[in-house]
């Protein structure tokens, strides 16, 4: 399979929008981000093919093109199982992101444009294996984000998406930093972007030592790193429904593959140099995070502050430096990319129909939108870890990969990550509880249920969902060769 | 055996609640609770067949547990993996009798009572949904399976706590109850971290034989002065107290009284709360290891939960509230049974004896409270009275189960108490004292509540409503009649016993004398006080003075565990975290966003305005670089 199909879809769809006529917008948005799909699983399919007869080479469909020579970079994509996983993410979130905004009325050919470019930019991001590349899709995917924000977001929305958009670009700025560094301080005959050659050849500790961390950060900036994550609550908060599901969904995501690709996989020795600082962080951030959560009124920033708390498990995983923890980092981030995304999706169909978002002046929702209330139930339970959706394989491989390494350190972070399974319950239950139970409130009188378009955007994530909860072993045996490639980087050093 | 059953009698009611869920009233109408029943029953009989096979096979000179299936659900890199799979051994099929048993008569029962609810068929589906979960449970092979189901069955009875989910009663209730739990699943989840570190497996047979060997138990490591095991196994009974309602956890389970009624007969009396005494006899090998120490912990907190439930039952007046405080003593019984070790280990089968015949009681005393509230509208003792010639078979049903629950022979519950007590005189006085005090507490609150019921002052209201429940709730309540008057002739000591061989506990008549004099003390002091409408009540309670007020006010602790709530996690904790960091982190951001802000106002004139050109620059220029690089590309 041509790799250069799946950023060549997006990028056609966006040309397709661009040219058509705004009516046909959605339509051609929708007919894209399908057959996008229907191309990653199809990836999904021939990735595990080619792994069944026996090719364990490390990146599939590894393809290599000259760029700019003579800076040495050069458009290399390539696939391994992480990568995969991250794609078929994005692919659910971005049908799902089309559907929810099928009503949507203002400038609707730029809005279905900058979705797909965002698209656009995260498939071709997962697949980069050279760092210039790679730092090129991030900031295709960053872009149209503020102009998501400024444009079609409510509340504060130009503080919200300058805040964002420096926060962001200082993230990027390091890593650029970061990458320059490392390209110039490797003696010139080796000196390249490529990450698997990199990887191969070995950087040298006191290069890896102060560039390690100037790339983690500038990725966990994405991930809503503490004390970095001040962006996260403003910016999904107004946004609107489909940025925020992009946001909170795939965005993030770009930070944690970035911190395990670009950071951890090249620099081993730095990871190990700063991974107790990584996991001070990570463990304040998920409990931090699920405390201010429990503060929260606002269901947006209930679930912007929440994604605080569980991308915090991501950074954990990663910091563990374990076999089992990185694979739970990377459930994690395919998780909770699912579940927050399903959640803003019914947080913007309770907000189209209600006309707040305010949890104090919600209840009883139950009984005039059942499906989609049930939906948010699903939603807040993966949320809080129950079994059977995918929030709990993923906090489960963390905790069980955190274990394993025997020292206090290590358990105590462990033992605060854990406890905030209870603080999880305590805000998912009092927001969830209250919108959707007790006796209905004068604004959800006469409101309608989910139509056609939201019913399949709620369907597919919770496919996702249900799929993956249930059935983990499929999603671990495509990420784990993977996890192994990274985790052999420490084993070798 | 056949795998085959096993598997299905947790998934028939799985399948019912996918059905019911997504088909709801479309598919089916008021045929939902039809469907659900006829799952059960399916359920039931195969369960009757797994257990009649296991117990019937006297091959081996002792009862075994056998993995009956298994196959890997979750990998990690460690070695470690969660299966799921299927043991089965003497508590296993005991508890799928129990849980299918008790499941199909309140799925039975339901289809009168709840006839006409609006979510009917949600009702089936949450009921399918528990059971399969309770089922799940019971036969989980390994410590996480068994954490899985766990998490389920406390999802699965938020759900059915908040069934009413238009009462802020209800959600309060259903809000409560999972989060207690989950406060104790959090010990839990650490203890099976602690337990499968240090064991290298989950599977519970190999981790009984890794983690009590000598070898082990003597190299193990310490953490403040404490072994790991005992760290492990203290955390993993957390979780235990929690669902199973020991103190102080037990907050969570008299507010679930919210739910309808036959639910409270099938999670918060008969199976749910005994998730936990069936995890610590799960356990059991490692708790009765003596080096652990953990025992003390158990039979103490059990016999603590068993007294301070007895005080406060016997001053609430909702019915079911009484009933559920009898539950949490209950319970109590039996945990700290299962805490006092012994030579014979004879606490384990008078633990799990008292466990089946308590379900079948209890279930059969909730579901007759359910007639009765439907007859008077009320929960209240007070507007009950003189109903012993309306409703003549819940009449007696409900005193065939005082009597079993007051150990009155040859009821149920005299023989299974009689095991519990006589294992505690034998190896723990100061609990047999304990023990002997609350089981006279039990008759005197149970027939408090029988005489208040159904004599007392006389019934007055006439001709409203039918008076007795339809047949649909008399059969189920005859069959748990049936079954309280039988199941104390069950050998149980056969059956079921810590070593899988047969046990030989004959009923000690001399010893017998004391508890149930002491039964039939309380009995009649509840006679002379409740059968006739009189002063008593108030002179005795005022006598009683602050301690009756502390005691109908449940001694404080929902409080205390509110203020605890309120004043800690959510004034001391959540809100300086949210203040924090609007105000402190965020202070550095703001600066920067102002100046940008201040930036873009300068260079405004620079920007059309126009997204749809924004737009299409960007695509140019991503065209253009797209095309450079198709050109100088060189391929490989």
């Amino acid at each position: 399979m041509n790799l250069l199909w799946i950023v060549g879809v997006p990028l056609l769809t966006g040309l397709a929008i661009v040219l058509a006529p705004a009516r046909h917008a959605r339509m051609i948005a929708l007919g894209g981000a399908i057959l996008q799909m229907a191309l990653v699983i199809g990836l999904y399919f021939s990735f595990t093919h080619e792994r069944e007869v026996g090719n364990v080479f490390p990146l599939l469909f590894e393809k290599q093109y000259q760029w700019f020579p003579s800076l040495g970079f050069s458009l290399h994509i390539g696939v391994d199982g992480i990568s995969v996983a991250m794609m078929m993410l994005t692919a659910f979130v971005v049908v799902a992101g089309v559907l929810v905004s099928w009503k949507m009325e203002h400038m609707k050919k730029e809005f279905f444009f900058f979705l797909t470019l965002l698209a656009f930019g995260a498939y071709g991001f997962f697949m980069s294996m050279d760092l210039m590349v790679l730092f090129f899709f991030l900031e295709v995917a960053v872009i149209p984000k503020y102009l998501f924000i400024s444009i079609w977001g409510s509340g504060n929305k130009t503080y919200s998406a300058n805040k964002l958009a420096l926060m962001l670009m200082g993230g990027s700025a390091l890593i650029l930093v970061g990458i320059l560094g490392l390209y110039f301080s490797l003696p010139p005959e080796s000196r390249t972007f490529d990450m698997v050659k990199l990887a191969e050849t070995g950087i040298g500790f006191e290069i890896q030592r102060w560039v390690f961390p100037l790339v983690f950060v500038g990725f966990g900036v994405f991930t809503a790193l503490f004390p970095f994550h001040t962006w996260v609550p403003d910016g999904h908060s107004s946004a609107p429904t489909a940025g925020s599901m992009f946001l909170a969904g795939i965005s993030m995501k770009l930070g944690g593959y970035g911190c395990l690709r670009a950071a951890t996989y090249l620099m081993p020795e730095g990871a190990h140099e700063y991974a107790n600082i990584i996991i001070v962080l990570a463990s304040i951030a998920i409990i931090y995070g699920a405390f201010a959560t429990m503060m929260q009124k606002d269901l947006k920033y209930i679930n912007a502050y929440s994604s605080i708390s569980h991308c915090g498990f991501v950074l954990l995983g990663i910091g563990m430096l374990t076999k089992t923890a990185i694979t739970g980092a990377v459930f994690q981030m395919v998780s909770h990319g699912l579940m927050t995304a399903l959640f803003f999706a019914i947080i913007g169909m309770v907000y189209e129909r209600t006309h707040t978002r305010l949890v104090a002046q919600m209840g009883g929702l139950l009984k005039v939108m059942p499906f989609i209330i049930s939906a948010m139930f699903i939603a807040g339970f993966c949320s809080l870890g129950l079994p059977g959706l995918s929030g709990f394989v993923a906090e489960m491989t963390v905790f069980v990969g955190s274990w394993e390494t025997k020292d206090v350190f290590h358990r105590t972070a462990t033992v605060i990550g854990a406890m905030s399974i209870v603080v999880t319950a305590v805000y998912i239950l009092r927001a969830v509880g209250q919108v959707a139970m007790g006796p209905l409130v004068a604004s959800g009188e006469g409101v309608d249920d989910a139509r056609w378009y939201e019913r399949w955007s709620v369907i597919i994530l919770i496919a996702g969902i249900l799929v993956m909860g249930l059935a983990p072993f499929w999603l671990y045996e495509l990420v784990s060769p993977g996890v192994e490639i990274i985790v052999n980087q420490f084993a070798g050093k | 055996m056949n795998t085959t059953n096993i598997i299905l009698i947790p998934l028939l009611p799985l399948l019912s609640f996918i059905l019911l869920g997504l088909g709801g009233k479309r598919l089916f109408g008021d045929k939902a609770g039809w469907i659900a029943s006829l799952a059960m029953l399916i359920s039931f009989v195969l369960a009757c067949g797994v257990a009649m096979n296991y117990f019937g096979d006297h091959s081996a000179d002792a009862y075994v547990g056998k993995v009956v299936f298994s196959f890997p659900w979750l990998p990690f890199g460690n070695g470690l993996k969660i299966n799921m799979g299927a043991l089965v051994d003497p508590i296993t099929s005991l508890m799928l009798f129990v849980v299918t048993f008790i499941s199909l008569m309140v799925h039975i029962f339901s289809l009168a009572y709840m006839k006409g609810e609006e979510r009917f068929h949600i009702y089936y589906a949450f009921l399918g949904l528990f059971t399969f979960s309770m089922l799940g449970l019971v036969i989980s092979s390994n410590l996480f399976q068994i954490y899985i189901f766990w998490e389920l069955v406390g999802v699965s009875s938020f759900l059915l706590i908040g069934f009413y989910y238009q009462k802020n009663a209800a959600l309060a209730a259903a809000k409560k109850a999972f989060i207690v739990t989950r406060f104790a699943d959090l010990g839990f989840l650490i203890g099976i971290l602690v337990l499968s570190a240090e064991a290298n497996t989950l599977d519970f047979q190999q981790l009984m034989i890794n983690l009590s060997s000598p070898e082990y138990t003597s190299a193990a490591g310490e953490f403040m002065g404490i072994s790991v095991l005992s760290w492990g196994l203290a955390l993993v009974f957390i979780g235990a107290a929690g669902k199973s309602a020991m103190f102080p956890l037990h907050i969570w389970l008299p507010d679930a009284m919210e739910g309808p009624t036959p639910v409270s007969a099938l999670i918060h009396a008969a199976t749910m709360v005994v998730a936990g005494v069936f995890l610590v006899a799960r356990l059991y090998p490692l708790y009765s290891i003596a080096e652990v120490g953990v025992q003390s912990l158990i039979s103490s907190i059990g016999a603590f939960t068993a007294i301070f439930a007895a005080l406060i039952a016997c001053t609430q007046t909702d019915i079911k509230r009484v009933l559920a405080y009898s539950t949490v003593s209950q319970i109590g019984f039996m945990m700290f049974s299962l805490g006092i070790m012994s030579e014979d280990h004879l606490g384990y089968t008078a633990s799990m004896f008292h466990l089946f015949t308590h379900a079948i009681f209890k279930a059969l005393l909730f579901l007759a409270a359910g007639v009765i509230i439907h007859y008077v509208h009320s929960n209240e003792m007070q507007d009950m009275g003189g109903l012993a010639k309306k409703m003549p078979v819940t009449h007696i049903v409900f005193l065939l189960a005082c009597l079993a629950i007051a150990g009155i022979p040859p009821f149920a519950g005299f023989f299974s108490k009689e095991e519990i007590l006589l294992n505690a005189w034998n190896n723990n006085r100061p609990i047999f004292f304990i023990a002997l005090l609350t089981s006279g507490l039990t008759a005197f609150y149970m027939f408090r509540l029988y005489f208040s019921i159904f004599w007392n002052k006389p019934h007055h209201e006439q001709g409203h409503g039918k008076k007795e429940g339809s047949w649909f709730e008399l059969i189920p309540l005859m069959i748990l009649g049936v079954g309280t008057v039988l199941a104390g002739f069950v050998p149980f000591g056969e059956y079921v016993s810590a070593d899988g061989k047969p046990h030989h506990a004959p009923i000690d008549l001399q010893f017998s004398l004391g508890p149930v004099g002491i039964a039939l003390l309380g009995i009649l002091l509840a006679a002379w006080m409740y059968f006739k409408a009189s002063s008593k009540p108030e002179k005795t309670a005022a006598g009683f003075g602050v301690f009756y007020k502390a005691a109908k006010h449940k001694f404080y602790i929902d409080e205390i565990w509110l203020g605890f709530t309120k004043g800690v996690l959510f004034n001391l904790i959540g809100r300086p975290a949210a203040w924090f960091d609007r105000n402190v982190i965020d202070t550095l951001v703001k600066g920067a966003g102002s100046a940008t802000q201040s930036a873009a106002e300068g260079i405004k004139g620079m920007q059309s305005g126009k997204v749809q050109q924004y737009g299409l620059y960007f695509l140019f220029g991503i065209i253009i670089i797209v095309s450079v690089f198709l050109f100088t590309q060189g391929g490989r």
